[in-house]
């Protein structure tokens, strides 16, 4: 569903690039630019959107989105946005948007000063919604006609599901960054963040490659396959994910049973379940049978932040940020 | 409509002898049988090193051997008492309500533990390092008070209360029970998925806290629906009959609802909402054998508990290493066979 906009993401980026650093000469957008691209095969870099950009001024206004509901064109700069997207709200504040921002839904608890209002992110509403006259909705969840409903009273909407991967995360952010006039600071902040991650994962040494890991979602060992976005992007780590090969239809949320995992004995655990159901490295030592399990005894149960874990907004850099830490512990340990 | 004209009453040794090598046979596949193989003949020597006196070396390793006794045995020992306590249940409806259809989350208690489970899931993070789990308990004391709600609005009915009105107060307070918890879902969506998850039950967190925990309960109330089975009989003729014979039909329908609405109550707050069991269990026995409840409730107790040990094996070993619900296995596994039973019985439930 994505294929449809990388190339005009790429685009905007390779722009968003040199605009960058006509203004400010900072030289880490480029670097975006190589990064984004490189898992693209084609580059869409054509001379009318090259002029379109150049000839406007105040960013570019009126934008054209080419979000994966379709093409959605911004006449100009929006004032009033509405997300319905935790991790929209995350990456409109990290983009310097937020002033922008009326309303975000009950689940938008990040940052703190985000405007938080009764509107679900699950169940929404048309006329919930255009109350706060937005002239901008972010959704990341339509069980019904929220997008068709939106459109048809002139509401421009921006439909960014879940991320599978790394980049479509990225791309995810910079559409956020053209729609709202910050395509510079959304550069800089896939630059920034590609940059944390790398550098965080270069601190391992190919040691880490012997390690494997359980990734848990829920308390009734619900986890992710490599498959996932989060399994992407643990995957420079080198470790083996324990719930590979138990999902055969590929659907990357498999339920493992207590058994496995205890056979498999994972060196590392994730637990992505700390706020929702109060998992902890107690809890787990406390379940029956875990107490053999080598990352129990040897402190390797990391408690993750599952708000972070369960978005793709930037704080992926943080929590890529926690699992390296845990495991240089777990290699300090073993040294 | 009612479950027959008690016939052949009496419980021959051999159907007893039968479903208990049922149960046996299933117990010792559900300790064999796992995502992890072990050895058979290891369980078996792990098993006697238990024993006073006795030290076999199995090899096993440390982990193996919390796999066989942490997470295993509690798992198996738990869905017998789930399957006996749901099958017994669905057989003491059947009976008081003198419909098939009865299961034992007629009357709300299913409903009623949703909601509770819900409540719990959306409201209980902030709960961690207490000493007692919110989520069974919250589970256990919906059941009771959705049963206690449609029995009191069943019999403040001005006319005519019979067990079609309780049943009919039973479905108002599911309904309702229902969509209030659909409403706490919907408010609070992250814990929709949790939610789900324990609605279509699941065996797979248990240990045997869990046991400890539903074996008293299970016990009293296996024991009062086996000691007093004849007086299902006796109701199966109808009220005004069963009244004339000496007993008084509201008050043992209220007796049977209370044990088998707390034995329900109970392990459903371990295993989430295991649904089938209670109806297929004791119609399977109904056509195999007797529709004598006399016959049917033991024999539903002994084959319930290999029937849902059974089930928790196709639960852990189908998608191996991963897990389905087992709610989804008795329904995928349990129509079927149970059409089959059906189409092949002599039809003594009509």
């Amino acid at each position: 569903m994505f294929r449809g906009f990388i190339p005009l993401v790429v685009a905007v980026s390779l722009i968003a690039a040199a605009c960058g650093s006509d203004s400010s000469g900072d030289s880490s957008p480029p670097a975006t630019l190589a990064t984004t691209s490189s898992s693209s095969p084609t580059t869409s870099l054509t001379p009318e959107e090259t002029t379109t950009t150049t000839e406007t001024v105040d960013d570019g206004f009126p934008v054209s989105i080419d979000a994966p509901n379709g093409e959605v064109i911004i006449e100009s700069r929006p004032e009033s946005v509405v997300s319905l997207s935790p991790t929209s709200t995350e990456v409109l504040f990290a983009l310097g948007a937020g002033d922008q921002v009326v309303a975000v839904d009950s689940m938008s608890n990040f940052p703190g000063n985000a405007p938080v209002t009764d509107l679900s992110a699950f169940t929404p509403s048309v006329e919930a919604i255009a109350s706060y006259e937005p002239d901008l909705v972010f959704l990341s969840f339509d069980p019904g006609d929220i997008v068709a409903g939106l459109e048809a009273i002139g509401i421009p909407v921006i439909f960014h599901g879940t991320a599978f991967t790394v980049d479509d995360a990225y791309s995810q952010w910079e559409q956020v960054g053209a729609a709202t006039g910050h395509i510079a600071e959304s550069a800089a902040l896939v630059a920034e963040t590609t940059a944390d991650i790398e550098s965080a994962f270069a601190s391992l040494s190919e040691g880490s490659e012997a390690f494997t890991y359980y990734y848990e979602l829920d308390p009734t060992f619900y986890s992710v396959t490599s498959v996932t976005f989060i399994g992407q992007l643990l995957a420079p780590s080198g470790m083996t994910n324990i719930a590979d090969g138990s999902d055969p239809e590929g659907f990357g949320y498999p339920q493992l049973t207590a058994e496995y995992i205890i056979d498999s004995d994972p060196s590392l655990v994730f637990l992505a379940d700390t706020k929702c159901c109060g998992a902890s490295a107690e809890t787990v030592a406390d379940r029956p049978g875990w107490d053999t399990l080598t990352a129990v005894m040897g402190g390797s149960v990391v408690e993750l932040d599952d708000d972070i874990a369960s978005r793709w907004g930037p704080r992926i850099a943080d929590l890529v940020e926690d699992v390296v830490v845990s495991i240089l512990e777990l290699e300090l340990v073993n040294a | 409509m009612n479950a027959g004209r008690p016939s052949a009453t009496r419980l021959h040794w051999w159907w007893v002898g039968g479903a208990a090598f049922a149960l046996f046979a299933a117990v010792v596949a559900g300790v064999m049988v796992g995502p992890i193989s072990i050895a058979p003949i290891d369980v078996i020597g792990s098993m006697a090193s238990r024993l006073p006196f006795i030290d076999v070396d199995t090899g096993l390793t440390e982990r193996s051997e919390a796999i066989l006794w942490e997470i295993r045995m509690p798992r198996v020992v738990l869905a017998v008492l789930v399957g006996s306590m749901l099958s017994a249940a669905g057989a003491s409806y059947q009976g008081v309500f003198r419909n098939p259809l009865a299961d034992p989350y007629l009357l709300g208690a299913g409903a009623g533990a949703g909601l509770g489970a819900t409540i719990a899931i959306a409201y209980g993070s902030s709960t961690v390092g207490w000493i007692i789990d919110p989520l069974p308990l919250a589970a256990f004391v919906g059941a009771l008070g959705g049963v206690a709600l449609a029995y009191v609005l069943g019999y403040t009915v001005r006319s005519g209360r019979t067990s079609v009105t309780l049943i009919l107060a039973g479905v108002a307070v599911a309904a309702f029970l229902t969509a209030l918890q659909t409403f706490l879902q919907q408010r609070e969506s992250d814990t929709l998925r949790e939610v789900y998850g324990w609605i279509l039950g699941s065996l797979n967190t248990a240990g045997w806290d869990e046991v400890l925990l539903v074996t008293p309960y299970v016990l009293v109330c296996l024991v009062a629906v086996l000691v007093g089975r004849r007086l299902l009989d006796v109701l199966s003729v109808g009220d005004t009959e069963a009244g004339t014979l000496g007993i008084r039909p509201g008050r043992i329908r209220l007796i049977f609802v209370i044990f088998a609405t707390l034995g329900t109550a109970a392990v459903v707050a371990v295993s989430g909402l295991i649904g089938f069991v209670g109806i297929i269990v004791p119609h399977t026995v109904r056509l195999a054998t007797s529709a004598s409840y006399r016959v049917v409730v033991p024999l539903s107790i002994l084959l319930g508990g290999a029937f849902l040990v059974v089930a928790d094996i196709i639960a852990r070993v189908a998608v191996t290493p991963a897990e389905i619900p087992i709610g989804v296995v008795t329904a995928i596994i349990g129509a079927p066979f149970f059409a089959v039973v059906l189409r092949t019985s002599k039809g003594v439930v009509s």
